[in-house]
């Protein structure tokens, strides 16, 4: 018991805490809050209207002439004022449902969704030498071997919040929606896999903050202009890597239900979809765990194609890291870029959700199994060629 | 049988993979929309409270029916209730009163001692104003009618004149001088 107590690392355990909280309660969330928000925005903005943008700092309430809006831009507290509203709600649970499963559905939603950020390097490293910390901080949770095998595994859970959803509610539109989406998320993970196959034989590595260090030194995945990207292995990898990029970014899309694959919800059809019967925060829960989903997965989708946290041109700018050594403006800098990174993605989300029109459901399963998973597959077969043919260095 | 027979747009191979150019054609509508709107150059919703819409009325625009005054302050309703049996929605209640004969205008003879309109009611058809042989009840421009109960929504004499108010140069029909 004492060895086994003396083993525990408490710098390391309150290191790892810090950074549980500080991205997934300080930068996730408010990601997920702020990009419903943004979602709004762009919406507003892309049919030609305003968006909200009259919910400020309600200084009215304290007797003040005006309410505070801030940065001079109206409506950025409007997360807060939707939160509020879904908290104040009655939460109302139908006579006809499997009450614990119902309950249980929204959670199963939002907890994988969250859980797989645990892998994401969200930086470099931090060099804390001024708190006395003697190693630089990876900017990770957890510096896993098997970082995408770990998001897949936990990420095709959030299919259970949806199905319980479905069934547990007990009527037909949130049957239906789950229906569809249990089918949809089952063909397009396949893609989602193969598309990652390729970039896994590239690096010969599961480790994601490795993957990444090596785009930072070589060029990124679909940037491959420095460092031993300039090779003529590496370019001619260039093209695999471009589709895989296309298709995982797809696959994405139909896995985490957004526009042309949301038929899952497909209000126009299904009233709802699956959360046809749910209200308040169980609405709400299923509300972030489709945008915290969304954000990991550009995170992901970031991390494996276009460099992570690394800075396009780097170690040409003199901008790169080198492991141990990397001062702690340069490892601040690299955890900004990351975040630019994901929101510019999300921001092409939001494009492309109010751009495309649904698929119909045969078309949906028509691309998935006879284009993507194909092409997939040729893909890692074309990988495989070049890289037989051509040595990578 | 007038049947027209539409084909089906025959899509391209590019097309039909979906990512390659209808994508791209859609953003570029939807980024182009967004840009317009960055720059300001898109005409969005008037934001209400701040700005109004006052100044750009037409000049036949009907708001809120009122009573109206003459030059000499006397009130051109005299309780004849043609209003309140064309109104569509009945949302005029009329109570007539006699004017006495010791008052100036007592050849009148009659006055509304009550005149009540609606406001939730009313649907702003102006039929009042177009029976109303004394030209005494007009439409004006107030629109924003608003109260916090239903008791306050209905417009009684009083506040119909304070919204009304004096209209000169119309028929003067009753006057010593003409």
């Amino acid at each position: 018991m004492t060895v086994l107590l003396g083993s525990i690392d408490l710098t390391f355990l309150a290191i790892s805490l810090a950074k549980i909280i500080v991205l997934t309660f300080m930068v996730i969330l408010p990601m997920v809050a702020y990009s419903v928000m943004a979602e709004r925005r762009g919406a507003a903005i892309m049919q030609d209207r305003v968006g909200p943008n009259r919910t400020n700092l309600p200084l009215t309430l304290l007797g003040f002439k005006k309410d505070l809006s801030i940065f001079g831009m109206g409506g950025l507290l409007q997360p807060m004022a939707d939160g509020l509203k879904f908290i104040l709600k009655e939460d109302f649970t139908p006579k006809h449902v499997r009450t614990f499963y119902f309950w249980l559905a929204p959670a199963l939603t939002m907890v994988p969704a969250l859980l797989t950020c645990a892998v994401l390097p969200f930086g470099s490293e931090l060099n804390l030498g001024f708190l006395g910390l003697a190693h630089p901080v990876k900017a990770v949770i957890a510096d896993l071997n098997v970082g995408p095998l770990y998001t897949f595994a936990i990420a095709s859970l959030g299919v259970y919040g949806i199905v319980l959803a479905g069934w547990s509610s007990n009527s037909k539109y949130p049957f239906l929606g789950a229906v569809r989406s249990s089918s949809q998320m089952i063909s397009y993970e396949l893609s989602l896999g193969l598309a990652i196959v390729p970039v896994l034989m590239v690096f010969g590595e599961l480790n994601l903050g490795k993957i990444a260090a090596a785009q930072d030194a070589d060029g990124w995945l679909v940037l491959p202009l420095w460092g031993d990207g300039l090779s003529p292995g590496r370019l001619l990898l260039w093209i695999p890597m471009l589709i895989s990029f296309v298709i995982f970014t797809i696959a994405m899309f139909a896995e985490t239900n957004r526009m042309p694959f949301d038929l899952p919800e497909c209000e126009t059809e299904l009233v709802a979809g699956y959360h046809t019967e749910y209200s308040s925060m169980k609405f709400a829960l299923f509300f972030l765990g489709e945008y915290a989903a969304m954000i990991i997965g550009s995170g992901l989708a970031v991390t494996l194609f276009l460099g992570g946290w690394s800075i396009p041109f780097g170690p040409l700018l003199g901008l790169g890291y080198t492991p141990g050594a990397t001062p702690l403006w340069l490892g601040l800098l690299h955890i900004a870029t990351f975040f630019a990174k994901v929101i510019v993605f999300i921001l092409f989300f939001i494009g492309v959700r109010w751009t495309v029109p649904r698929f119909r459901y045969d078309q949906l399963m028509k691309l998935g199994w006879l284009w993507m998973f194909e092409i997939a597959l040729a893909n890692v077969l074309l990988t495989a060629v070049i890289m037989w043919l051509v040595p990578l260095k | 049988m007038a049947t027209v027979v539409v084909q089906r747009p025959k899509l391209k191979w590019h097309e039909k993979a979906f990512v390659l150019s209808t994508l791209w054609k859609g953003l570029k509508i939807t980024l182009g929309h967004a840009v317009r709107m960055l720059q300001g150059k898109t005409k969005v919703t008037m934001q209400y409270p701040e700005q109004k819409w006052d100044d750009q009325l037409p000049e036949w625009y009907r708001g809120a029916p009122t009573l109206v005054t003459d030059e000499q302050g006397r009130e051109r309703c005299v309780s004849c209730q043609l209003c309140e049996f064309i109104c569509p929605p009945k949302a005029i209640k009329i109570i007539p009163s006699e004017i006495p004969s010791d008052d100036p205008w007592a050849k009148v003879e009659k006055r509304p001692k009550e005149f009540d309109i609606d406001m939730i009611r009313c649907i702003y058809c102006g039929m009042c104003e177009e029976v109303c042989p004394e030209q005494a009840i007009f439409l004006r421009k107030d629109y924003a009618i608003t109260g916090e109960s239903r008791a306050e929504m209905v417009h009684n004499k009083a506040k119909l004149y304070e919204i009304g108010g004096v209209r000169e140069g119309l028929v003067n029909k009753w006057n010593e001088l003409k």
